[in-house]
C-alpha cells in the first residue's frame, strides 16, 4: 500500500511500489486524463507535475512519488477556473485527436511557471513532447498568448 | 476501378470504390433487421440524419469517425448549412453502426479513410439537413394553412405571411411525421453562412480538460484488463508458454492463447497483465520467415526494377523509341522504407461477450468494419452485435481496414462471458503488429532532346502491393495489378498524373515480401510523390533549367496542377534571392481528388538540416472548414517530414527491430517549419477533394529538393538518418 497525494487528495493505493505512477494514477486513482504512450519517458503524454516539477510518470516508480505533490491534467484548474494554458488552448484551438494534449499542457504549464515570457527557444527546449497529429504551431501560438494573459 | 458490390437480399460487400486509385474494404454484413432506438437523441428524427428538440437543439448524426481531422465538425456544418439552423444549439451523435445494419445502411459508409470523410458523404448530408428544413417548413406551412412557398427558414426560426413566426423545436413533432423529401435542391455554395466558414471544431474543452474519454480510458463495471503478444515473427505461431509461471502472480485472472498467433494475460489492471505478460515463458513456431532481413527484401525489390514482367498504370506515345533516341539521358533510383503509424494512443478494444450479446467499445476508422469483426470473432448474428465508437487517439490508416485487436477483445471476452474485457497493446506490441507503409522502390530514366525538352520519362515502381494483401479480390479483378500503387501517377481520376510528356511508362513490378502492409496516411502518394518531383529537380538540372519553368511547360494541360504550383512559388518569393544562406524547393501532386503544392525553404549546416518555412497550397474544390485544412496541412508535414528524417521499420529475423520512439522518432516542436497554407478552391461542379492526407506527399520532395539545392547532393533513399542528416 501506498499513499499519493494527487490533487491536493490522498490515495492509499495498493500496488507494487515499482509500478509505474501513470499506471497508478490511471488505473488504482481512476484518474485517466494523464496519457500513456511509450512508457520509456520518450513522448511525454504522461506528463504530470510532481512537486511542481514536470515529471514523466510512466518512468517514476510509486514509491518515489510518495510524499510528493503530484498535479494532473484533472488537477489544474482552480478554483473552477481553467488555467491559463487550457484557456489560451481552447481559442487556438490546440488539440486535434486530443490523446498528447494533456501531458502538452503540463509542461507547458511549467515552463510558464519558471519562464513568464518564453521565447521561442525556451519553448523549444521545455517542450519535447511528441504529437502525431502535429499541432506544434498553434502549441507555440497558445504558449505566448498564454503568456501574455 | 470500378468495383461493382455484390448485393443479394442477406448480405451487402461493403465497397467504397472511387474513381481512380479509391479502394473497397471487404467485409460482408447482413443488412435489415430489428430497429433499436438510438441511445441519444430522443425527439423526432426528420429524416436520418437530424434530429430537432422541442427546446430547438438541434442533433446532427454522423457516420464516419473523429480522429483529430475535424471531419465531425466540416460534416454538421454542411446539414447545419441546409438545414438552416442555429448553429449554437447543435450537437452530433453517431448511430451505431448495428444501427446502420438494422436500418439498411440509411447513413451509408462509415469508413474514415481516404480522405473521403467529407467528400464522399457531402451531398447526401447536405440533402439530409435540406430535407429536415423541408419537412419543418411543410409543418408550419400546414399548421398555418399557407403556402409552403410562402414560408422561409433562418437561424431555426420559420417565418411566414403576416408575420407568422415559430421555430424549429415547436413543429418538429408534426414534421417528423410527413415523408422524407428525396434529392431536395442544395444551396449553392456562395451563399454558405455556416460551411465554408473557420468554425470551431467540437470537443476541444474535453481534450484540454483530461476528461475526453478515448478507448484506453473507457472503465466499465467488474472490468478486468488484458495485455497481449502476438508472434513477433509475422506468419508465426505459438508453440507453447507456461502459464504456471505467471498465473499466481497478483491480480491475475487468465492466461490465454488468442487463436494461434498471440498469448494474452487478463489481470485486475493493465500494469499487472502487462507485467505477467513480460514474465511469461513462450515458445514460437516461427514459421517460414524468421530469416528474412531488410537486405533480403531489399535485394528482391532491386530485381524488380529491370524485370520484364510489371503492370502497366500509365503510359502514352513510345517509351522505347523515346529512350533510344534521347540526346541525354538522365537516371535515378529511389528506395522508400516500412513504415509504421504510430498513433498517440495505441490500438485497443474493450469486449463484452454473452451468449445473447457481444458488444465492443473501440476507437475505430470504420465502425462497420468493426462491427463485421465482431461478428466474425463471436459468432453471433448482427442482431446480438453492437459496436459504439469512441473517437481516436490518432488513426492515420491503422484503425480502418485492419481490426486484428477487435478479434483479439472479442475473442479473450469469450472466455470470460459477462465480464468485460478491455485490451490495450503495449507501445512495442504496437510497433511489432503493424500495418506497414509498404517498401518501394523506383527507377526513372528520362530522355532529353537536343533541346532540353522531356521527350519521355520511365518510372519503374518495384516493391510491395497494400491491396494484394487486403483486398486480393480487386487485384484478381485487375488480372493481378494493384491500382493503388500508381496514386498520384495514374492515367486518369483523384490520382491523376499532371504532366504532359509525349512518351511516358509508370509500371509497377510487384513484389510483396512477408511484412503486412497497410494503409498510411496518404497511401501510395508519399513515395511516388517523391520519386517523381525529386526526379523532376534532377530532370530541371540535367536540362539546365528552373525547376519551377521546366514544371510549367509540362503543365499546360492541367491548369489546376499549374495553379497550385505558381502560388506556392509566388508566395515563396521563387525567382528572386532568397533569405541569405536559405535554399528553395518546389514539389506539386494531385491526390485523392485534391490539387497541393509546396515551397520549402532550408539552410544546412553540416549534417543538420532546418526547415525554415513551408508554403503550402490545396484546392480541394469547396473549403468546408479553413481553420481546420490549415491544420490538417501543417500537421501532415510534421507526420510527412518525421518519415523522411526518422523514420524505418527495419527487419531482421522476420521480425520488426524498431518498437518505440527510442528508435523510431517523431519530430517536435523545436523543429516544426513555420508552415503558411494557401487555401484556394477552385469550385464548380467536378468530385472534391479531399484534405487529411493529400498535402502530405508534398512536403518531403520540398525539402528534399531544397537540400540539393544548397548542397548539390541527392539523396535518394530514406529515413535520411541513415545518411546521418539530422532535422535541426
Amino acid at each position: 500500500m501506498a499513499r499519493l497525494t494527487i490533487n491536493g487528495k490522498t490515495h492509499d493505493v495498493d500496488v507494487d511500489p515499482t509500478t509505474p505512477l501513470l499506471w497508478a494514477i490511471r488505473e488504482n486513482v481512476g484518474l485517466t486524463g494523464t496519457k500513456y504512450g511509450c512508457g520509456i519517458a520518450m513522448c511525454g503524454a504522461c506528463t504530470v507535475h510532481v512537486d511542481g516539477v514536470a515529471t514523466r510518470s510512466c518512468a517514476m516508480a510509486v514509491s518515489d512519488a510518495v510524499g510528493k505533490q503530484i498535479t494532473t491534467i484533472e488537477g489544474l484548474a482552480q478554483n473552477g477556473t481553467l488555467h491559463r494554458v487550457q484557456q489560451a488552448w481552447i481559442a487556438h484551438e490546440v488539440p486535434q485527436c486530443g490523446y498528447c494534449q494533456s501531458g502538452m499542457i503540463m509542461a507547458a504549464a511549467e515552463l510558464l511557471k519558471n519562464t513568464p515570457k518564453p521565447t521561442d527557444a525556451d519553448i523549444d527546449n521545455a517542450i519535447t513532447n511528441i504529437c502525431r497529429c502535429g499541432t506544434f504551431q498553434q502549441v507555440r501560438a497558445a504558449i505566448h498568448a498564454a503568456a501574455n494573459a | 476501378m470500378n468495383v461493382v458490390p455484390k448485393i443479394n437480399r442477406r448480405t451487402f460487400v461493403i465497397g467504397s470504390a472511387a474513381v481512380g486509385g479509391g479502394l473497397a474494404i471487404g467485409f460482408d454484413l447482413p443488412f435489415g433487421g430489428p430497429v433499436s432506438a438510438l441511445a441519444t437523441g430522443n425527439g423526432p428524427e426528420l429524416g436520418v440524419w437530424v434530429v430537432v428538440k422541442p427546446d430547438d437543439s438541434v442533433v446532427i448524426r454522423i457516420a464516419r469517425s473523429e480522429m483529430g481531422q475535424g471531419t465531425i465538425t466540416g460534416l454538421a456544418q454542411l446539414v447545419a448549412e441546409e438545414l438552416e439552423c442555429d448553429w449554437s444549439k447543435v450537437s452530433y451523435e453517431y448511430p451505431t453502426p448495428g444501427q446502420n445494419v438494422a436500418r439498411k445502411r440509411a447513413w451509408g459508409s462509415y469508413s474514415t479513410g481516404g480522405s473521403r470523410g467529407i467528400r464522399e458523404s457531402h451531398e447526401y448530408v447536405r440533402q439530409g439537413g435540406a430535407s429536415a428544413r423541408m419537412m419543418l417548413l411543410q409543418a408550419a406551412a400546414t399548421e398555418w394553412k399557407v403556402p409552403v412557398e410562402q414560408c422561409s427558414a433562418a437561424n431555426s426560426v420559420i417565418t411566414g405571411p403576416g408575420n407568422r413566426s415559430t421555430t424549429f423545436g415547436k413543429v418538429a413533432e408534426a414534421a417528423a411525421k410527413l415523408p422524407v423529401p428525396d434529392k431536395p435542391k442544395l444551396k449553392d455554395p456562395k451563399d454558405w453562412k455556416i460551411a465554408g466558414k473557420p468554425i470551431k471544431r467540437f470537443g476541444i474543452v474535453d481534450k484540454v480538460t483530461g476528461k475526453q474519454v478515448y478507448g484506453f480510458d473507457l472503465t466499465l463495471p467488474g472490468m478486468v484488463n488484458a495485455a497481449i503478444k502476438e508472434s513477433p515473427v509475422f506468419g508465426g505461431k505459438v508453440k507453447s508458454f507456461d502459464a504456471a509461471k505467471v498465473s499466481g502472480m497478483k491480480g491475475v485472472k487468465k492466461v490465454m492463447k488468442v487463436g494461434d498467433t498471440a498469448v494474452a494475460v487478463v489481470a485486475d489492471t493493465w500494469w499487472q497483465a502487462k507485467t505477467a505478460l513480460d514474465a511469461l515463458p513462450i515458445v514460437w513456431d516461427e514459421g517460414a520467415h524468421a530469416k528474412v532481413s531488410s537486405d533480403m527484401i531489399a535485394e528482391t525489390l532491386k530485381a524488380g526494377l529491370d524485370a520484364e514482367q510489371a503492370f502497366v498504370g500509365n503510359q502514352n506515345g513510345d517509351i522505347k523509341a523515346a529512350l533510344a533516341g534521347a540526346a541525354k539521358k538522365v537516371e535515378a533510383v529511389y528506395a522508400y522504407p516500412y513504415q509504421n503509424h504510430v498513433c498517440m494512443e495505441p490500438m485497443n478494444a474493450t469486449a463484452r461477450y454473452t451468449a445473447d450479446k457481444c458488444e465492443v467499445w473501440v476507437p475505430t476508422q470504420d465502425g462497420e468494419a468493426s462491427f463485421a469483426a465482431v461478428l466474425a470473432a463471436s459468432g453471433l448474428p448482427a442482431d446480438k452485435c453492437e459496436v459504439y465508437k469512441l473517437d481516436l487517439g490518432g488513426g492515420f490508416g491503422r484503425r480502418g481496414a485492419f481490426q486484428d485487436y477487435v478479434h483479439q477483445a472479442v475473442i479473450i471476452a469469450k472466455e470470460m462471458p459477462g465480464t468485460p474485457v478491455k485490451l490495450l497493446w503495449s507501445r512495442e506490441e504496437d510497433m511489432a503488429q503493424g500495418r506497414f507503409h509498404p517498401v518501394m522502390q523506383c527507377k526513372l530514366v528520362g530522355a532529353l532532346d537536343k533541346d532540353n525538352n522531356l521527350t519521355g520519362l520511365h518510372m519503374r515502381l518495384s516493391g510491395q502491393s497494400i491491396l494484394a494483401a487486403v483486398r486480393p479480390q480487386i487485384v484478381e479483378q485487375q488480372k493481378g495489378r494493384d491500382p493503388l500503387v500508381f496514386q498520384g501517377v495514374a492515367d486518369s481520376g483523384e490520382h491523376a498524373f499532371g504532366y504532359t510528356i509525349p512518351n511516358l511508362l509508370i509500371d509497377h513490378a510487384m513484389r510483396n515480401p512477408h511484412v503486412p502492409p497497410g494503409f498510411w496516411r496518404g497511401v501510395n502518394i508519399n513515395q511516388n510523390c517523391i520519386f517523381l518531383e525529386c526526379f523532376m529537380d534532377e530532370l530541371a538540372t540535367a536540362a539546365g533549367q528552373d525547376a519551377l519553368e521546366f514544371r510549367r511547360k509540362l503543365l499546360g494541360q492541367h491548369p489546376r496542377n499549374l495553379a497550385v504550383l505558381n502560388a506556392v512559388a509566388e508566395r515563396v518569393g521563387w525567382g528572386k534571392p532568397a533569405p541569405q544562406g536559405l535554399f528553395r524547393g518546389l514539389s506539386h501532386m494531385k491526390a485523392f481528388g485534391a490539387y497541393v503544392a509546396a515551397a520549402a525553404e532550408v539552410s544546412v549546416t553540416g549534417n543538420k538540416i532546418k526547415v525554415h518555412r513551408i508554403v503550402a497550397a490545396t484546392d480541394p474544390t469547396y473549403a468546408v472548414n479553413p481553420s481546420q485544412i490549415d491544420r490538417q496541412v501543417a500537421g501532415s508535414f510534421v507526420y510527412g517530414l518525421s518519415a523522411l528524417f526518422y523514420q524505418e521499420c527495419t527487419v531482421k529475423d522476420g521480425r520488426i527491430v524498431e518498437l518505440n520512439f527510442d528508435s523510431y522518432d517523431s519530430m517536435r516542436i523545436a523543429q516544426m517549419p513555420k508552415v503558411e497554407s494557401i487555401i484556394m478552391p477552385a469550385g464548380g461542379d467536378g468530385p472534391w477533394g479531399g484534405v487529411g492526407e493529400p498535402t502530405i506527399c508534398v512536403a518531403a520532395p520540398a525539402v528534399l529538393n531544397a537540400y540539393a539545392a544548397a548542397t548539390g547532393k541527392r539523396v535518394r533513399s530514406f529515413p535520411l538518418k541513415n545518411h546521418n542528416l539530422e532535422l535541426a
